[in-house]
């Protein structure tokens, strides 16, 4: 058994945590909330210019290679400084689909400029069912004259109004089981009959409700097989989920780290509040929630990383470490009192943002109840 | 990061598994939790199972060579982990705590005379720590010496330990100083409990067993039996806490618990209704299937920084939290589950998988008092972990 990471793993983890506590303050994070694009051309191309976009592309498509766990790492990394922008919802849960079940024609076209930043994507799952599971795909795609006909509605699109492309489920057939009867598709964002509207969300990020109306598509822009895109969905949730556990744990130290400072220089009652065993206690228990999240979350994405069927494993790190990292913000706050309510403060940058990754591909309720179900209960 | 066991440990852990089922007494699945292995009828029965560990040469595999051992922490992981799970004798304290201290604080005569024995599992130990006037305030004992000759006169008494079990040592911690206070003035020593002056009695608990009360009146001790400097046995004992290993005695029987909870929960029905069914179960269940997870991964991780031999204290203290807190909540779970019929004792008629969710969830209250109490455990974590100032 071997619970360490690689050099390679650890020098990017070091130079990522350099880069970044350098290029995004928080006072760049909060101008980035109030901004209608989220995240500048500037940062992106900095980004791209660190090698992070190609990062997970295979070297014949202009990419490092680097397998799911080193991305997480790096999502850790990111979730630490609250890094805006569409990383993850371009380079991960677009990027990753396209390497893997994209053909040569879409490799060639889409890895390298997302690779090099030129080009940018968003992937759009949910819709107003708001159900995670395939069953949630009613979008419908009809074919007409050769091509496809797309009619329906994606709710909380990260970065749809800066990207260029997105990449969406559709119903092109209704069967018994949901997983049949799926189709992907890439869709440029200036396609006619797409109508965004920007929604507010709790982490402050630009998402957008995206309407297709009569949207056509042409069969080049299937992804994988037409009625077989279940194994996509599935895959990308995976992604989803545990990118989503990677980013919690980078959080929940910040908090963690952040808490036990204040803690041990505010003085109440004429002494530390850390020196209470209240407090100490809370502190404790932060501290369990961030190191089984950690443990959990870094299972599951060694499963993904070395390839093996992972869905027990993916819903265990989800179910638990957006339960987890829930209590520990919680209790991050309950050890700041008021201060730590207040925008001035840094804590509710986190707490916000938590909330948004405890939720997105699956809430607790959701996985353990998943869980249950793949071991055979 | 690569998390599987090597196919050597695998073969390993099976031929543990083997020899084991063939060594624990015929029906064990059913009198598992009647069997006592500290009262009169059974202690001979588990010194012999450890005497045959020690002839197996799996008692002490983590030991030194030099005294007997492969230098192999985690085979020895492998072995208590499945040794604990199927509930058999494992080598204990003596053979991990005690012997640690003897190893690292130990004068020579010491060591000559008490590792070979514990090696071949010779005596049968009991714990002299905590006080009936003091546990978690270990500081604070009263059980106290003085100085005649070349021997030490005790006096005091020592509870919670398995003295009831006919023990022949015990270790433990002693005021040899008076005139120091609290945590100075403390020696650890070794004590024949055959001598003249000590008398124990049973302190029945609530899950039906027992555990042991010792009183000392004016009991004679060589100086010799001192572990380590005189004064000086506060540290040596918290140290080798500090040092404890992964518990993973303790991960096994919550493995245990949980993995018959899921057999349970998929084979069970009461008069038509699937247990799984009952309201709140599923999502609890898959809830304590993911923390004995955490748990298995994060005990592993404290082995493997051991046998590397890196710091492990954070991770361990953590595991020391989460624990106690884990079985604890797997048995809840488990009377849920099995609703009115979790309130049946071992050797009741329909008592679901002969009572050992109900013995267990009473016997488990003790996991979060015994062995530094989960308060303890997070004023250290945060304190020592978090660097959060005493109060």
């Amino acid at each position: 058994m071997e619970f360490g990471f690689t050099e390679t793993q650890l020098m990017l983890k070091a130079s990522a945590r350099e880069f970044l506590e350098g290029e995004c303050p928080r006072s760049f994070v909060r101008a980035m909330e109030q901004d209608e694009k989220g995240f500048t051309p500037d940062l992106w191309e900095k980004i791209a210019r660190v090698g992070w976009l190609r990062l997970p592309f295979p070297q014949e498509y202009g990419g490092d290679g680097q397998d799911f766990l080193t991305l997480c790492l790096l999502l850790e990394e990111m979730a630490r400084v609250c890094l805006p922008g569409p990383y993850f919802s371009s380079t991960v849960l677009c990027g990753l689909p396209l390497a893997e079940f994209g053909s040569e024609a879409q490799k060639r076209e889409f890895l390298a400029p997302l690779g090099d930043g030129r080009r940018t994507m968003s992937l759009a799952m949910l819709e107003p069912n708001v159900r995670y599971d395939t069953s949630g795909v009613q979008l419908e795609a009809t074919a007409r004259n050769g091509g496809f006909v797309l009619n329906g509605i994606k709710l909380l699109v990260p970065y749809a109004n800066s990207v260029d492309y997105l990449l969406l489920p559709t119903r092109t057939k209704k069967t018994a089981d949901p997983d049949e009867g799926i189709t992907f598709f890439i869709v440029p964002t200036t396609a006619p009959g797409l109508t965004l509207t920007p929604l507010g969300t709790i982490a402050h990020d630009p998402e957008s409700e995206v309407a297709f109306e009569n949207v056509e598509v042409s069969r080049d822009a299937v992804l994988g097989e037409v009625d077989a895109g279940g194994v996509i969905f599935n895959k990308i949730s995976q992604w989803g989920a545990i990118g989503s556990c990677a980013m919690l744990v980078g959080a929940a130290d910040v908090v963690l780290d952040m808490t036990t400072d204040y803690v041990k220089q505010r003085v109440a009652f004429g002494r530390p509040i850390g020196s209470f065993q209240a407090i100490q206690h809370h502190c404790a228990n932060m501290a369990v929630d961030a190191e089984t999240s950690k443990a959990i979350t870094y299972q599951a994405a060694w499963y993904l990383a070395d390839g093996m069927p992972a869905d027990q494993q993916v819903s265990m790190a989800k179910g638990w470490t957006g339960d987890a990292i829930r209590r520990l913000y919680s209790l991050g706050h309950q050890c700041h009192g008021a201060i730590g309510l207040t925008t001035e403060y840094d804590l509710q940058l986190y707490s916000r943002r938590c909330k948004m990754w405890e939720t997105t591909f699956g809430d607790t309720n959701y996985h353990q109840d998943r869980l249950s179900r793949l071991a055979g209960l | 990061m690569d998390l599987r066991l090597t196919p050597e440990d695998q073969a390993f852990r099976q031929e543990v598994r083997e020899w084991m089922k063939a060594e624990l007494p015929p029906d064990w699945d059913s009198k598992e939790r009647l069997i006592d292995f500290e009262e009169p009828e059974w202690v001979g029965f588990a010194q012999d199972f450890r005497k045959k560990l020690a002839d197996k040469g799996w008692l002490v595999m983590h030991w030194p060579k030099e005294w007997g051992g492969q230098d192999d922490p985690l085979k020895n992981m492998i072995l208590t982990e499945e040794l604990s799970y199927w509930g058999a004798p494992t080598g204990g304290q003596p053979v991990n705590q005690l012997s640690a201290m003897l190893l690292a604080h130990g004068s020579d005569e010491l060591k000559q005379y008490f590792l070979p024995g514990l090696a071949q599992s010779k005596w049968k130990w009991v714990e002299g720590y905590s006080e009936p006037g003091g546990g978690s305030d270990l500081a604070n004992i009263q059980t106290h010496a003085v100085k005649d000759g070349d021997d030490y006169i005790i006096s005091g008494s020592k509870i919670w330990n398995a003295a009831h079990a006919d023990g022949d040592w015990m270790f433990g911690l002693v005021r040899t100083d008076m005139d120091q206070p609290k945590h100075r003035g403390i020696s650890f020593m070794l004590i024949n409990m055959r001598s003249p002056g000590i008398t124990w009695e049973k302190v029945p608990m609530m899950w039906g067993k027992a555990r042991g009360l010792v009183t000392l009146d004016e009991v004679r001790v060589p100086q010799t039996n001192v572990v380590g400097e005189s004064e000086r046995g506060f540290y040596v004992v918290m140290a080798s806490l500090d040092a404890q290993r992964a518990s993973l005695d303790r991960l096994a029987n919550t493995l245990r618990i949980v993995d018959l909870l899921v057999e349970f929960a998929r084979e069970t029905t009461f008069e038509g209704q699937k247990v799984i069914d009952r309201p709140g179960i599923r999502n609890q269940l898959a809830e304590i299937m993911t923390a004995v997870e955490c748990l298995r991964l994060m005990s592993y991780k404290v082995a493997w920084l051991q046998s590397n031999d890196q710091p492990c204290t954070r991770e361990a203290s953590i595991v020391k939290i989460f624990g106690p807190d884990t079985i604890q909540r797997a048995h809840r779970v488990g009377m849920q589950m099995m609703g009115a019929y979790g309130l049946l004792e071992p050797g009741s008629k329909w008592a679901p998988l002969y009572g050992k969710v109900e013995n267990g969830y009473l016997e488990n209250f003790a996991r979060t008092i015994g062995s530094g109490t989960s308060e303890i455990n997070r004023n250290v974590v945060a304190t020592r972990g978090l660097g959060l100032p005493r109060g």
